[in-house]
């Protein structure tokens, strides 16, 4: 039986020892009115050679399409060391440091990790993780409504350029405790910062500004924070961090810098993988670090006075605190932080900078081709590694022809954005070649001529 | 083993690893200027050897299951079959993005189809969502999921879920994150719920209960028809804590216990990895009645094609959890992991995981440990006190767990459940061999009699570790959180 190395003869050692007749005895405190037979519905137990069969076949069916969607996942290249070293089974098969002597390697990673992310949003503190971008962001929210002394409300502002997906995970986290997401409007793609004389400070505990915006653009971050600050209110970034080699450090912006940085950690090292496992990152300013969720290492002494790391802060934290404390989170996602710090570290700041920049780069010459087709046009700008196209028809019988040619056109907006009428979201990675945008143009080329 | 230096130890100005980027700089000119950072960040510089080097010594220096028996109780941390991560990893699905077309996805909905109708036979229930990331966020969505049944009906006055004193951290937690006022209840002298408390304890005002069975305490709640009885009857609903799924699987199901709700812990009873602290993956299953609240998306069939489901066509459901489905790569290993299992492999994991536990509590109490409910069977784990030998030489359970690290052995839970004193919460998993478990009582027996003898010695383990005993009172107080490019202050 797969797994379980019993023999025989150690059964009847043990039942012996026991004192029990059989396996089915030791579960006699089960009433018999609950007790099963078995689960016949799961059918006999494959081989590993049957498994591999089964799932190669499905990965296979699933092709590799060309793919130019990116709407908060994307398609970088990682390099072979990354998931090579991340799969070690010392790393795979360990679990929560708990037992910070046994775990020094995990400690120390999380460590490094924490510092990484610190540097790359320009503040003071990370934790381990969140589960992905969306719930980091409800957590930054909640820890803000937390953290903020000078208001009492239990709203947070935020904008139309803000992930859908991390606004809907949000308002069902938020509501539960009563918190409520009031949202700007845009004006050509991005906040509008005209919407802002209706509104006075008392009335949220935080703006959160997402940059670049879902729609790609890039927002007056520095204009939005001191506004936000002068209202009293605390900022909250929400960054793509590999951009963040290129674009501004969230704790830069404006003249005092946001407090909470969070987002989608995927970028880094992650692969696609239909959309999970990935992880959430979340950071702030040292004041604010007994409001952060989720687990935190620190670097302390032994009994000896040399260095090592543990778990730390543990008293905001579920297992202590227990119905008073910052957040449920108990397992995050450490395998993935795992992969994100060695991938941070091979490719250094000059090497993500540089992925950022041809990321940019390549959508552009994406923009260009596509653009030079009829009734395709750029909706708004300046982007970075995402832009708007509009169209001048639906854009889903496009992207059904797309598919069908092996290529993912982008990421349609009609449903997220009708304002926006016909539009799609498109993104060009460093890992999309020249002669892939040309393909790509040359089949929308085709499908625009066909159904004009 | 020798201590590693942090990373940015290794850092060298103008080092890199130069393979993994463009080689040139791209043109930046379509951006603003003000736009742009002014400093570069603060990462290592380092070249391609030294990571690889580097994060190599790192992993040396954990525990795993790879390398030591770790014990470590309501955490099922069994054997991790490389077969599941290597399938998982194959270029078609990690390459795949989560908002491509179903039609280049059917392999793999297909998998996450049949993994769901998987969970729905070893529940006993009817409708199940994939997408909680963590046990702590599947005890959110079944919480959650019982709120908007209670809203549903215009049933607004139920504040209060009920929580035994023995539950995990998470589950009151979780109760304050969904909006409720948390009860606790008492736990009796065999181990069970105090019902006599919980009937006092449920009224208008119950939400429902959050209960683990068997418990955190080792133990199967006998009465749990009568207990769910009782908060049926009171309006409320239960939810099914599937921390510890593995010691029933294949022996009864959550559904036929009378629970509405139930999360599994995938990373636990089917073994997806815990890799360090996650990914988990903390499935939700429910009845007739809260199926429809269930979070999207949901795989579905339509016309022999799969298809995710979402709150367009399920409105009754809390809506979403993730950015896109949770951690679909985590579903993929459990679903290799059970289609390996099969019918008789997964009730064979429960009465393998009951036999080593039973077996261990045996013998332990043969040497003279005490147990915190000699009168039970085990579950899948069970308790043992230290409160005695404390007493008698000093030492703690804490002693004992470092003790265990310079014998070769993870420690089991320590001090949870709290309501047991210098405890051990022992979860030797099915995938332990009888010679393993019996080198563990040896060392457990021979720290017992270390203790007798010169208790000093034990509390100075661990001796063998990369680094003695911790300060984390420093650790709280004077927060070191980030390399600021220098050691330690105070070390030596």
């Amino acid at each position: 039986m797969p797994f379980i190395p019993h023999t025989e003869e150690d059964v009847a050692g043990m039942l012996a020892v026991i004192g029990a007749g059989s396996i089915d005895e030791l579960f006699d405190e089960i009433p018999a009115s609950l007790a099963i037979a078995g689960l016949p519905a799961m059918g006999a137990g494959l081989s590993e050679a049957q498994i591999t069969r089964l799932m190669l076949d499905r990965a296979a069916a699933d092709g590799r399409p060309l793919c130019f969607i990116g709407a908060g996942a994307y398609d970088h290249y990682i390099p072979a060391a990354v998931w090579e070293l991340a799969t070690r089974g010392e790393f795979y098969s360990a679990y929560t440091p708990y037992q910070a002597e046994a775990s020094q390697g995990t400690l120390q990673l999380i460590y490094e990790f924490q510092s990484m992310m610190a540097g790359l949003t320009g503040l003071d503190v990370a934790n381990a993780s969140m589960y992905d971008g969306a719930t980091a962001f409800a957590e930054a929210c909640l820890m803000a409504v937390r953290a903020n002394r000078k208001s009492r409300s239990r709203r947070v502002l935020t904008t139309r350029a803000l992930s859908p997906v991390f606004r809907a995970v949000a308002c069902g986290m938020l509501a539960g405790q009563g918190i409520e997401l009031v949202e700007l409007p845009l004006a050509a793609g991005r906040t509008d910062t005209g919407a802002l004389a209706g509104l006075s400070g008392g009335d949220f505990a935080a703006l959160a500004i997402q940059q670049p915006g879902f729609l790609g653009t890039l927002e007056a971050v520095d204009e939005l924070t001191d506004w936000a600050h002068a209202q009293g209110m605390l900022v909250i970034g929400v960054c793509n961090p590999l951009l963040l080699a290129l674009l501004e450090a969230p704790g830069s912006w404006g003249s005092a810098g946001a407090d909470i940085a969070c987002g989608e950690g995927q970028p880094l090292g992650i692969p696609l993988s239909s959309g999970g496992p990935y992880f959430g990152y979340l950071t702030c300013r040292q004041a604010l670090v007994r409001q952060m969720p989720g687990r935190i290492v620190g670097r302390t002494l032994d009994v000896d006075g040399r260095p090592g790391f543990t778990l730390t802060l543990q008293a905001r934290e579920q297992h202590i605190r227990r119905s008073r404390a910052t957040s449920n989170i108990c397992t995050n996602q450490g395998l993935m932080v795992t992969a994100a710090t060695i991938f941070m570290s091979l490719l250094g700041a000059e090497g993500l900078r540089r992925v950022a920049a041809q990321c940019h780069a390549n959508t552009r010459s994406l923009v260009q081709a596509l653009t030079a087709l009829p009734g395709v046009s750029l909706a708004f700008g300046p982007y970075c590694h995402e832009a708007v196209l509009r169209f001048d028809r639906p854009v889903a019988p496009l992207l059904a022809g797309l598919s069908a040619a092996g290529i993912l056109g982008g990421h349609d907006l009609s449903a997220d954005y009708p304002e926006l009428g016909h539009a799609l979201l498109v993104c060009a990675t460093e890992t999309r070649s020249a002669d892939d945008i040309q393909a790509y143009a040359r089949t929308l080329a085709s499908l625009l001529a066909h159904r004009a | 083993m020798l201590p590693e230096p942090v990373i940015f130890e290794h850092s060298r100005p103008g080092r890199r690893a130069p393979s993994h980027a463009p080689a040139a700089m791209a043109d930046l000119a379509g951006l603003p200027a003000a736009a742009l950072r002014r400093s570069p960040p603060p990462l290592p510089e380092v070249s391609e050897l030294q990571v690889v080097r580097h994060y190599t010594r790192l992993s040396q220096l954990n525990f795993s299951i790879d390398t030591h028996f770790y014990p470590l109780g309501s955490c099922t941390m069994k054997y991790n079959p490389r077969a599941a991560n290597r399938l998982a990893m194959l270029p078609g699905f990690l390459g795949r993005h989560p908002l491509g077309p179903e039609e280049h996805g059917q392999g793999f909905l297909a998998c996450l189809y049949e993994l769901q109708e998987m969970l729905k036979g070893v529940t006993g229930m009817t409708g199940v969502s994939l997408t909680p990331m963590a046990g702590a966020q599947g005890e959110y969505a079944g919480v959650a999921m019982i709120r908007a049944w209670h809203e549903a009906r215009g049933d607004t006055a139920r504040r209060v879920i009920i929580v035994p004193d023995a539950a995990h951290g998470t589950n009151p937690a979780t109760a304050t994150m969904c909006g409720y006022e948390v009860r606790e209840i008492p736990t009796d002298a065999r181990g069970d719920v105090d019902l006599e408390a919980l009937r006092a304890a449920v009224g208008p005002d119950t939400a429902g209960i959050m209960l683990t069975n068997p418990s955190t305490l080792g133990v199967f709640e006998r009465r749990i028809g009568e207990l769910a009885a009782i908060v049926h009857g009171a309006g409320g609903l239960l939810y099914y804590d599937g921390a510890n799924l593995n010691a029933i699987l294949g022996r009864a199901l959550p559904a036929t216990m009378g629970f509405d709700v139930v999360h599994i812990n995938l990373h636990k009873t089917f073994s997806t990895p815990h890799g360090g602290g996650g990914p988990g993956a903390g499935v939700v299953a429910a009845n007739a009645r809260l199926e429809p609240h269930l979070p999207v998306p949901i795989v579905g069939l339509r016309d022999g094609r799969y298809a995710w489901l979402t709150r367009q066509e399920r409105p009754a459901s809390i809506g979403r959890l993730s950015a896109f489905m949770g951690n679909a790569g985590i579903l993929l290993r459990a679903y290799v992991y059970m289609r390996m299992l099969g019918a008789e492999g997964m009730r064979r994991v429960s009465g393998h995981a009951t036999l080593n536990a039973n077996y261990l509590m045996v013998r332990l109490r043969g040497a003279g440990f005490d147990l915190a409910f000699p009168q039970r069977r085990a579950s899948h784990e069970f308790i043992v006190t230290l409160k005695g030998i404390a007493r008698e030489t000093g030492v703690t359970a804490m002693d004992f767990a470092k003790a265990l690290l310079d014998r070769g052995f993870h420690a089991p839970t320590t001090y949870f459940p709290l309501l047991v004193p210098e405890c051990l919460l022992i979860e030797p998993t099915e995938t332990e061999s009888r010679e393993e478990l019996d080198r563990f009582i040896d060392a457990l027996v021979d720290i017992r009699d270390l203790a007798r003898r010169n208790a000093a010695e034990v509390k100075e383990a661990p001796r063998t570790m990369p680094v003695r005993r911790l300060d984390d009172v420093r650790a709280a107080r004077e927060p070191d959180l980030t390399w600021q490019g220098r050691p330690h202050p105070a070390a030596r």
